[in-house]
């Protein structure tokens, strides 16, 4: 599904490297946690993942079912079947969510050459899907995020993905600032995706998160690299521990 | 150029652009009317690029003796308002077209052509033609508006006397490449009446249009106006209107090409408890000159204002904005709100704007504010990353930019009708 080879990468404005050779390789079906201090590099994949301007790749590629994305635009990455759920998911005035959403489903479909979707069709499916993320009609009329409270954020994003139907979701810390209950929620929304071709990478602090969703494979990122992978054990390791073992055992070897 | 040799330029180009031409006759009140809007022409003189209120915007074309050429532009889809069930009446080149308009009446309504109401021995509008025209020349000269007084050849004199369910519309169409037209309309919303005015259309190769509007007590005045999309026009408008108690007045114009569009909002509220509101959206594309110039007198106690005017531009467009806020003492409670911003899609387009606030009350609440940025990167990219092309992102990003203004439209119908034809234009330009 995913494949990412010595990925290195640079901030275009200044001299400042940020990933230093990361390699992962996710699975048709499988879901992946990437875990890691602060600053250590996971947002910064996932931006360079869906074409964000203002980095450099310096070295590797990016593998999408064989096909190297980092040429793409970011436009043709979604159409392509990726999905990013950003950290901090943007506010824009002026923009309904629902136009927004009906003009993001009609254009990748269009993309993928499938007839756009029934004004109808596209409704029914929009308020079902909103409804089991507990998303009222109200917030879909809204502008894009304006006015949302930080879980209500998160649940959109995910709103957005289960529209959107990727091959391959990346969640930024969709779990921060959620509450319990919302935290649930958008558990069993992702679930509601894994059909066992798709395929997760969830960015995340917390073992909790892993409670609901599953993962198979756990990496852990520091200072712009993978810098040990293993099973869901990894992540109950740092909820324990901290990451000073983990960094230690790397820099000593 | 000291002050004598400016004065000196203005009277030449006055007489440059008056040659050969001669007041339309009429009624003796009327003529006399016209005498008295080409003596204060002549004293005052026609506008230079000197001229403070023309920094920005150079009057040339329009002082210039002759209309330039402009080609006939050839829509390819049904104009707008077409869908609108409404009281039409049509314009060709600036003259009426009695064959193509609907019939002049309706209910609680007087409509007639200016012509006629000019050459009847009583009429109404003795009391009203250049009224306006004529104290809005204080304290900025408006020249253009008395050349209209002036030499104004066709127009039409509405009354509304109740509400008028239908609105009337005025389309102006584009026929001759050369056409000079001059259209004086005079609008009086007695108390409690309610009317909507719609315009549309080129009107000529060179427009001068001026439209004097009185809202009486309790009545509302609605104005939708749709500019372009034909690319070689020239026009210079004015609205000016007086606003009395507890009134309400509305105007909402929407721009789209034109190489130099001049469109001047003079409103004098004058009655307590009122709400006056101007708005634009103005997309220009190229050659492409977009000036609103607005001025707003509060006279009166606890009224409100607004200006919501955005302009989108690239490749080398220009727009301008200067408005200004006027609370006479004694204008208590007056609540005053101006926003002017430019989205330039690229590096070679230009924004300018001259927000003015000048308050002689002391409890008053007046803010205004003026941007010009370009589309926001995240947002952008947010879009994109959920698949929408830039091309399609920018296009959503840019009816957000508009939406404030649009909203001043009250009517759902209509409001409808203007956002489905930015679509349309932001669409073409997209395609090709
Ligand atoms: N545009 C930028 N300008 C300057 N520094 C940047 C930029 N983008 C990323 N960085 C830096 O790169 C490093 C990695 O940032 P990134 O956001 O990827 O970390 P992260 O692992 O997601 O951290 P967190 O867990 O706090 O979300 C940080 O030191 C950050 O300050
Ligand atoms: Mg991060």
């Amino acid at each position: 599904m995913l494949e990412i080879k010595n990925l290195h990468v640079k901030l275009e404005e200044e001299d400042k490297q940020i990933l230093k050779g990361v390699d992962l390789k996710v699975g048709e079906g499988e879901v992946h946690a990437i875990m890691g201090p602060n600053g250590s590099g996971k947002s910064t994949t996932s931006y360079v993942l869906s074409g964000r301007d203002g980095y450099e790749v310096t070295e590797g590629e990016v593998l999408l079912d064989g096909e190297n994305i980092l040429e793409l635009e970011p436009e043709e990455r979604a159409a392509a079947g990726l999905f990013l759920a950003f950290q901090y998911p943007v506010e824009i005035p002026g923009v309904g969510n629902m136009t927004f959403l009906r003009t993001a489903v009609n254009a990748q479909r269009k993309a993928r050459g499938q007839e756009e979707l029934s004004a109808t069709d596209f409704l029914k499916e929009i308020r079902a899907k909103a409804k089991s993320l507990k998303i009222d009609a109200e917030m879909l009329k809204r502008p894009v995020n304006v006015g949302f409270s930080g879980g209500e954020k998160k649940r959109n994003e995910i709103l957005q993905m289960a529209m959107l139907e990727p091959k391959l979701c990346i969640l930024d810390e969709t779990d921060s600032g959620l509450d319990v209950d919302a935290m649930k929620l958008v558990s069993e929304g992702v679930n509601a995706l894994r059909d066992g071709k798709r395929s997760f990478i969830v960015i995340t602090h917390y073992q909790r998160l892993l409670d609901h969703i599953k993962p198979d494979v756990v990496h852990i990122m520091s200072n712009g690299r993978i810098i040990k992978t293993g099973g869901p054990e990894l992540a109950l390791e740092v909820e324990n521990n901290g990451y000073a073992d983990l960094l230690a055992e790397v820099e000593g070897a | 150029m000291n002050r004598a040799e400016l004065k000196q330029r203005k009277l030449d180009a006055t007489s440059v652009r008056l040659e050969g031409m001669t007041l339309p006759a009429g009624a003796a009140w009327a003529e006399a009317l016209r005498q008295d809007a080409l003596s204060r022409l002549l004293a005052m003189g026609l506008p230079q690029g000197r001229d403070e209120y023309w920094r920005w915007t150079r009057p040339d074309t329009l002082n210039a003796d002759a209309a330039k050429p402009a080609v006939v532009f050839h829509a390819d889809e049904a104009p707008v308002f077409s869908g609108i069930d409404r009281i039409k009446l049509v314009f060709v080149d600036g003259v009426f077209d009695a064959e193509a308009s609907d019939a002049l009446e309706g209910e609680n309504l007087e409509i007639m052509r200016l012509s006629d109401a000019l050459s009847a021995d009583i009429h109404w509008v003795k009391d009203a033609y250049g009224v306006q025209e004529k104290k809005a020349q204080e304290p900025v000269e408006r020249p253009f508006a008395t050349l209209n007084t002036a030499f104004a050849t066709d127009g039409v004199v509405i009354r509304a006397t109740g509400k008028v369910a239908k609105p009337v519309s005025l389309v102006y169409l584009h026929r001759d490449e050369t056409s000079d037209a001059i259209l004086h309309h005079v609008i009086r919303v007695e108390d409690g009446a309610d009317l909507t005015v719609l315009e549309n259309g080129p009107a000529a190769a060179r427009f001068n249009k001026v439209m004097e509007v009185e809202v009486s007590d309790k009545a509302a005045f609605h104005h939708v106006r749709a500019q372009g999309r034909d690319h070689e026009r020239r026009a210079v408008t004015h609205v000016f209107a007086t606003i009395g108690q507890e009134a309400l007045f509305k105007s909402f114009t929407m721009t789209a090409n034109g190489v130099l569009t001049r469109n001047e909002v003079v409103l004098d509220i004058q009655g307590d408890d009122s709400m006056a509101h101007v708005a634009g959206a103005a997309l220009g594309d190229g050659d492409f000159h977009h000036d609103d110039t607005v001025f707003i007198t509060h006279d009166a106690e606890r009224c409100e204002s607004r200006q919501v005017f955005k302009k989108v531009l690239r490749n080398g467009a220009k727009g301008v904005f200067q408005g200004k806020i006027l609370v006479k003492a004694g204008a208590q409670k007056t609540d005053g709100y101006q926003i002017s911003q430019g989205l330039l899609l690229d590096g070679d387009s230009q924004f300018l704007a001259k927000p003015e606030l000048e308050i002689y009350a002391d409890d008053v609440a007046c803010s205004h504010g003026s941007t010009v940025g370009a589309i926001d990167e995240e947002a952008l990219f947010y879009l994109r990353s959920r698949g929408v092309p830039t091309a399609e992102a920018t296009d959503l990003l840019t009816l957000a930019f508009l939406a404030e203004a649009i909203e001043e439209i009250e009517d759902e119908a209509i409001a409808e009708d203007i956002l489905h034809r930015l679509e349309g234009w932001l669409t073409r330009r997209r395609v090709g």
